[in-house]
Parts: C-alpha cells; sequence; structure tokens
C-alpha cells in the first residue's frame, strides 16, 4: 500500500511512468478546470425568484469563441501527448536495440515455459536452460524475448517493467527488455486464457552478473544429469 | 381517453397486447422491462464476483463459493449483459420506440410489425443468453470480448455449450437491433408531423437515429465474425485457428471494428437525454443546435477509425498503433465540444434541481471523470502498461455507468410521467440519486488505483499474486461501496410501485413545463398518441426557452405563433 506505481525496474519503465504523469497533468488540468466550471455553473444559475434565464442560441460570434478558444487548446494538449505516447511507443516496441541475450517465451494453458540461453549464449543449442514458471535475467543485459504461445492468446506481462505484449498462437512477436534492478518480481498473464488463468503466474529473478552465471552453471543440463 | 374509439380499440387487449401488440409505447415498456430485469441479473453477476474479490473463497450469500468456471462466467455475461441486453434495449429501444413517434407527433412506427418482430427476437436472445449460463458445463468465461481461439475451442474453454449459446445469443440481438435500428431511422425521415423541419427534430431523437445508422454500419463485419466462430465451434473450421490457416487477430478486428463505434451507439441517446432534461430545467435554448448535431456525426464518423486503440499490444504491427494513437486522441475533440455546448446552455440558465436534472447533472460530472481517463489508454506509451489492468476497467465503467444506469434513471424520471401517467415522489428519487452516485465513486476509484499498481483484469484471487496481495483494503472498499449503491436501488423500486398505485397523483400533460410534442399528448397518451383530427402541427424548434418577447420561459413547439 501507500504507493502509487510498482517499482521500475526495465530501463523503459520510468519513460513510461513519465508519460502517465504528463497525462495526468494535461487531462487532470482539463478535468479540474472542466468539473470546477461545471460546478460554478450549477451554483451560480440555481433557479432565483424573479430572474429569467437568458436567451442565448449560440450563433453569434463573441459568443461561439467560447467554444472556440478552449477548442484550440484542447488540439494544442493533444498534440503534446500524441507526441510523447509516440515516442515512449516507438522506443519500447517499435525499434529494438540489438540484442545481448535471447530467450523464448511460451505461454500455455496455464503456465509460462522459458528457454534461456546456456553459457554459449545462443538459443535452440543443447546447453539452453528450460524452467516454467521462473525466468531468470541478467541486470544491464538487453534481451529480446521470442513470444510463443501453444493454445490460445495469452498476455506476458512484467509489471515491474511496464511490459505487456500478447502471445498470440501460430506466430513469433520478438520484443526487449533490459532489467535495472535486481529482485524478483511477478509475471502475468493478462489475457484471459480459460478457467486457469486467475493462477497463470511465474516470477522474474533479475540477477547480477556473478548470481546470474552461477545459476547457468548450476543448471546446465550437464550439472542437472 | 381522449382517442377516437375508432382508433383507441384498434390494438390487442390483455395478455395478448403484451404478446402481439404494435403499439410503439407497449413495445417500449417491454423493453424497457426486459432490460430492467436483465440488469438485476448483471447486477447480481456483479454482486457474487465482486464478493469473491474482497472476500476470495469465502461462500458469498445466496450462491456459495465461487469456482473458477463461475468467476469467469459472471465477469463475461456481466459484460455481455450489460452492454447488449441492458444498455442497448432500455437507451435505444425502449426510449427510442417511446419517443420517436411522440416527440415528432407521429401516430406509431412506419413499421409497427417489424417493431413487433424486434422485440420478439430480442427477447429470444435474452432467454437464450440466461439459459447458457446453466447448461452443462456451465457459461461461456471466454470474457465479453470472446477472443479465439479460448472462445472457439471447446478443449480450450471447457464450455462448448455456453459458447456456442453465448454467441448465438449475441448474433440474434444484433438482428433484433438491426430490425429496431431500420423502424427508428424510417420513421424519423417520413413521420414527422407538418412542419417539423430537420432543425426542429429534438436532439435526443436525432441521437438514436445516428447510434442506430452507426450500429448497422457497424455490426454487419460482427455478424459475420460470429458465424464464422459459431461455423469453428460446431462444424469443425478453422477460420481462427492458425493450426488450420486462419488467424485468432482477425477476430480482434472484426469485434473491435464493431466494439469502439458500439461505445457510442449507446452514448449518443444518453447525449439526447441529458441535452432534453438540461435545456427544460435550465429554461434555456440548446447552445448551438447545428453545431451540437454536426460534432456528433463527426464523432460518429472518426469512431470507425480508432479500434485498433484495443489491440496496441496484441501483436498488431507497432507502426499501425502510431496512427490509431493520433486518431483516438483526436477524438477528444468533438467529445469535449459536446460537454462545451452543454455547459454554455447552463450558463444564464435557471437550474431546476429535480430529480431528473440531478441525473442529468451526475451524467455530466461522472463522465468527464472517464473521458479523460481515456486519454491514458489512447496514447499507446502508456497503454503499454495499463492495458487490461483494472486501471481499463474503471475507466469504461466511468463512461458505461453513466451511459446506461445514470443516463437510463435521468429519461426514466424524466418520461415516467408521461409513460405511466403517474408522477413519483421527488423525495425518494433524491435519496435514490444520492444513494446511488456517492457510493458509485467509491467503487470505481479505487480500481484506477489498483490498476496502476499493475493489478491485471479477469483474476479471481488476487492472494496468488505476491504484489498484488497487499492491495486488498481497496478491493474490499470498492465491494462495501457496491453493497451500499445495490442496496439504495430499493428506494427506486420503492418509488415506483408507490407512484403506479391507484391512489397515487396522476401526472399532468406537461409537468416540467417542456417544448416538445410528447408533452402535448395525454398522460399516459393513447393508443395512437393523440386523436386522429388533433394531430399536432409543429411551428419551432424545440428549445425556445426564456425566449424575450414571451411572459411565460417556454414556448411548446406545436402553439401556433
Amino acid at each position: 500500500m501507500g504507493r502509487l506505481f510498482p517499482p521500475e525496474a526495465s530501463s523503459f519503465a520510468g519513460s513510461i511512468d513519465g508519460l502517465i504523469i504528463l497525462v495526468t497533468v494535461l487531462a487532470g488540468f482539463w478535468l479540474l478546470l472542466s468539473e470546477g466550471f461545471f460546478f460554478w455553473l450549477v451554483w451560480r444559475f440555481r433557479a432565483r425568484p424573479g430572474v429569467r434565464s437568458q436567451y442565448l442560441d449560440g450563433t453569434e460570434k463573441h459568443v461561439k469563441r467560447w467554444i472556440t478558444i478552449p477548442h484550440g487548446v484542447v488540439l494544442v494538449c493533444d498534440i503534446f501527448i500524441i507526441v510523447a505516447a509516440i515516442r515512449v511507443w516507438v522506443t519500447v516496441k517499435q525499434n529494438l536495440p540489438a540484442a545481448e541475450r535471447t530467450v523464448r517465451v511460451v505461454g500455455q494453458q496455464w503456465g509460462w515455459v522459458f528457454q534461456h540461453p546456456g553459457a554459449d549464449n545462443s538459443l535452440d543449442t543443447a546447453d539452453d536452460v528450460f524452467t516454467t514458471d521462473d525466468m531468470y535475467v541478467e541486470q544491464g543485459k538487453v534481451y529480446h524475448f521470442q513470444l510463443q504461445s501453444r493454445d490460445v492468446v495469452h498476455s506476458f506481462s512484467v509489471p515491474v517493467f511496464r511490459l505487456k505484449q500478447d502471445a498470440v498462437p501460430g506466430r513469433t512477436i520478438t520484443g526487449w527488455f533490459e532489467p535495472t534492478r535486481t529482485g524478483t518480481f511477478d509475471i502475468q498473464c493478462a489475457e484471459i486464457c480459460g478457467i486457469g488463468h486467475g493462477v497463470m503466474l511465474g516470477r522474474i529473478h533479475v540477477q547480477d552478473q556473478a548470481d546470474h552465471a552461477a545459476w547457468i552453471a548450476a543448471s546446465a543440463p550437464s550439472a542437472v544429469r | 381517453m381522449a382517442a377516437t374509439p375508432a382508433h383507441a380499440d384498434h390494438g390487442p387487449q390483455g395478455i395478448r397486447k403484451y404478446l402481439f401488440s404494435t403499439d410503439h409505447k407497449v413495445i417500449a415498456q417491454q423493453y424497457l422491462w426486459t432490460g430492467v430485469f436483465m440488469a438485476l441479473v448483471g447486477g447480481f453477476l456483479a454482486y457474487v464476483f465482486r464478493m469473491q474479490l474482497a472476500f476470495p473463497g469465502v461462500a458469498v450469500p445466496g450462491f456459495g463459493v465461487v469456482s473458477p468456471v463461475e468467476f469467469n462466467a459472471a465477469i463475461t455475461n456481466h459484460g455481455s449483459i450489460m452492454i447488449f441486453w441492458v444498455a442497448m434495449p432500455v437507451l435505444i429501444a425502449a426510449f427510442g420506440n417511446f419517443l420517436i413517434p411522440l416527440m415528432i407527433g407521429a401516430d406509431d412506427m412506419v413499421f409497427p410489425r417489424i417493431n413487433r418482430l424486434s422485440y420478439q427476437i430480442f427477447l429470444l436472445s435474452a432467454v437464450l443468453i440466461l439459459l447458457s449460463m446453466v447448461v452443462e458445463g456451465g457459461g461461456f468465461g471466454g470474457a465479453w470480448t470472446a477472443y479465439p481461439p479460448l472462445s472457439s475451442t471447446a478443449s480450450y474453454n471447457l464450455t462448448p455449450l455456453g459458447a456456442t449459446l453465448w454467441v448465438v445469443a449475441v448474433g440474434l440481438e444484433f438482428v433484433a437491433f438491426l430490425l429496431g435500428g431500420i423502424n427508428f431511422i424510417t420513421t424519423l425521415m417520413n413521420a414527422r408531423a407538418p412542419g417539423m423541419k430537420a432543425y426542429d427534430i429534438p436532439i435526443v431523437c436525432w441521437m438514436i437515429v445516428i447510434a442506430s445508422i452507426l450500429f448497422m454500419l457497424s455490426v454487419g463485419p460482427l455478424i459475420a465474425g460470429a458465424v464464422m466462430l459459431v461455423f469453428d465451434q460446431t462444424i469443425g473450421t478453422g477460420f481462427f485457428n492458425p493450426a488450420t490457416g486462419g488467424d485468432p487477430i482477425l477476430w480482434q478486428h472484426l469485434f473491435w471494428f464493431f466494439g469502439h463505434p458500439e461505445v457510442y451507439v449507446v452514448l449518443l441517446p444518453t447525449i439526447g437525454v441529458v441535452v432534453e432534461i438540461v435545456t427544460t430545467f435550465s429554461r434555456k435554448k440548446l447552445f448551438g443546435y447545428r453545431l451540437m448535431l454536426y460534432t456528433v456525426v463527426v464523432t460518429a464518423v472518426l469512431s470507425f477509425f480508432v479500434w485498433a486503440h484495443h489491440q496496441f499490444v496484441a501483436g498488431i504491427d507497432p507502426r499501425m498503433a502510431n496512427i490509431f494513437t493520433i486518431t483516438t486522441l483526436l477524438i477528444s475533440i468533438p467529445i469535449g465540444e459536446l460537454f462545451f455546448v452543454v455547459f454554455a446552455t447552463m450558463y444564464g440558465g435557471s437550474l431546476r434541481f429535480t430529480t431528473p436534472m440531478l441525473w442529468a447533472l451526475a451524467f455530466i460530472a461522472e463522465f468527464i471523470i472517464g473521458g479523460a481517463t481515456g486519454i491514458y489508454l489512447g496514447s499507446s506509451g502508456a497503454d503499454i502498461y495499463l492495458h487490461d489492468t483494472y486501471f481499463v476497467l474503471a475507466h469504461f465503467h466511468y463512461t458505461f455507468f453513466p451511459i446506461t444506469i445514470i443516463g437510463g434513471f435521468a429519461a426514466f424520471t424524466y418520461w415516467s410521467p408521461k409513460m405511466f401517467g403517474k408522477m413519483m415522489s421527488e423525495r425518494l428519487g433524491k435519496i435514490h440519486f444520492w444513494g446511488t452516485v456517492i457510493p458509485f465513486n467509491f467503487v470505481f476509484i479505487p480500481l484506477f488505483f489498483l490498476g496502476l499498481r499493475g493489478q491485471h483484469r479477469r483474476i479471481y484471487n488476487f492472494q496468488n499474486f505476491p504484489e498484488l496481495a497487499e492491495l486488498q483494503p481497496l478491493r474490499v472498499l470498492a465491494t462495501s461501496a457496491m453493497l451500499v449503491m445495490m442496496a439504495f436501488q430499493a428506494v427506486f423500486f420503492w418509488n415506483l410501485i408507490r407512484s403506479l398505485r391507484k391512489a397515487a397523483p396522476a401526472a399532468p400533460k406537461n409537468p416540467w413545463e417542456a417544448n416538445t410534442l410528447e408533452w402535448t399528448a395525454d398522460s399516459p397518451p393513447p393508443h395512437g398518441n393523440w386523436p386522429v383530427d388533433q394531430m399536432p402541427k409543429v411551428y419551432r424548434g424545440p428549445y425556445e426557452y426564456g425566449h424575450r418577447d414571451r411572459e411565460s420561459d417556454y414556448w411548446p413547439q406545436n402553439e401556433p405563433a
């Protein structure tokens, strides 16, 4: 309780929170202004004995500008928000930085399967580490994830990363993130996927370099055997 | 009754009246009471899942322990019922049927039998959706958006019968509203009283007709999609199944191409209702009749170009999101304008705070919050995080609750004197009003904060999520406020039943001193609405309040100059 957002644990989490705050400032300004004006109208023009309503039909120009001027200001606010939103979107979803690690994330009813590259740092080799529901990543590395689904639409959501992407059967969707804070955090499925949707959760373990190397060594297929 | 015998007795009487009547007022009441009944069902479902969320695993009084299957079915059918079987029948069909002929001075709809057929199909669809919740395997639980392959494949959703009945029910509901819409549009175009020009039509009639046009233009692709979905479910086609070359995302496009205009389909009638009420009780002419009408047309057109903002993170090409962010945010301009027009109408008025006026004003105050929070979700960058969280849920309840419940009560309390010929108690009406609107905010404001903390939707027990478990007090607050709000609905029904007693005061023809034509008919209007030799003629627009040249501050449309 107490805090507004979960902690920020990815390189782009701060820019998404910043965008939310920008919208709060601009939309909040309009919200307070219009609610304030509205309640002023309700109070100021309440029916009083002997006071008749005015006859205004909204055709005179000097009256109409009370609508056209706020109009223009709304448009300017919209443009600010559009530019900020697209800048964040392009960073997070459109332009992927070069990958330092690639992991595969597969959703299925009702769990997540993670395929981590082993010590050779490439996927689909003999030393890949497979886990279910627990994902292990290294702090400060740029990750690409290849998101797939075995059955229905799922959504890979890591709130502390501010990251969400649907997993669609029949497609591989590639996205990226760079963890910036060590710790263990929730992974959700954010798209309803059947009766087990409510228990489809994972945990992501962001480790520093030494811990992550140790985890890889301990999890190598040879070590397990 | 003032109607001539020849006209008054040609409708069926007794029980046959409610099965076979083609009178627009009877059909309006059929839609209204079916919608009210379905609202009770939808409300009960909300009670069940909100109790489970606040007190997970505890038996819900009147229901029992909620299983995940039942939870998913409850949220799915709550959404479907509230949109398709409450908002649409009450706002469009009930008030459209009741108001359009009365407000334009016609004796009935132009296609009374199509009108009756529309209700009969609607009733069938309502029976089917109720059945779908109790068949073997349980009700469909794939959310009201019904994304395949979950919705299309029995081995994934585990509710084969419930899922198919759900799709068929929704499809039939669409058919009912297509028939009704044809009737509204044709009636407004062809059956207006002599002298009523296009700009003399009361705004609410325009709004219902524009909503019907919007519905007709948007629903076609989804009806095709619904047929494809039923085929996928029942005869093994693979339109939405990637294993056989289909595409699950195709459904999402078909659904939201309809789904977003649908928001305006239910919004516009309420905007119309609010305009009627605000002009009447502000004693003010509507500020900019044409401006409002054109703005609504612009909003309606723009609403066809925003649908993919529901799919930013669905796997569409990320470049597409940029276009839809722009179109989505631009819609704030015409919507903002609608509210500026209403503000300008209140300015300089003499506001009478009757119960319907309070509901109309509450709609404005609450809907602005729904509109402003939509900006977050239209901004693609912010939507990455907020998509499918309780922030979305709180946002659209701040639009749909004001539209459906607040707008519905506004219309009901305003036109009930005409509909039933009885005045409801203002005192009870105001108790009901405050008892609904204050708790409403305590239900949904906490949900915005849950969404900002990352709480995702359609989860039956958040205690399973380490980061979300500690937020339980907010969930308990929302559920408690909901219980208070639901308890206050008893006041409404008591008020209504009390007012319908024989001994209760009868309503005069024009209790609110309004200008539009329905207030010149008897309360309630007989079959045919006006005696055949006294059909109204129109001499002016509907909002001539507070005219300088007149002693009285209103000027009915039918009064010769």
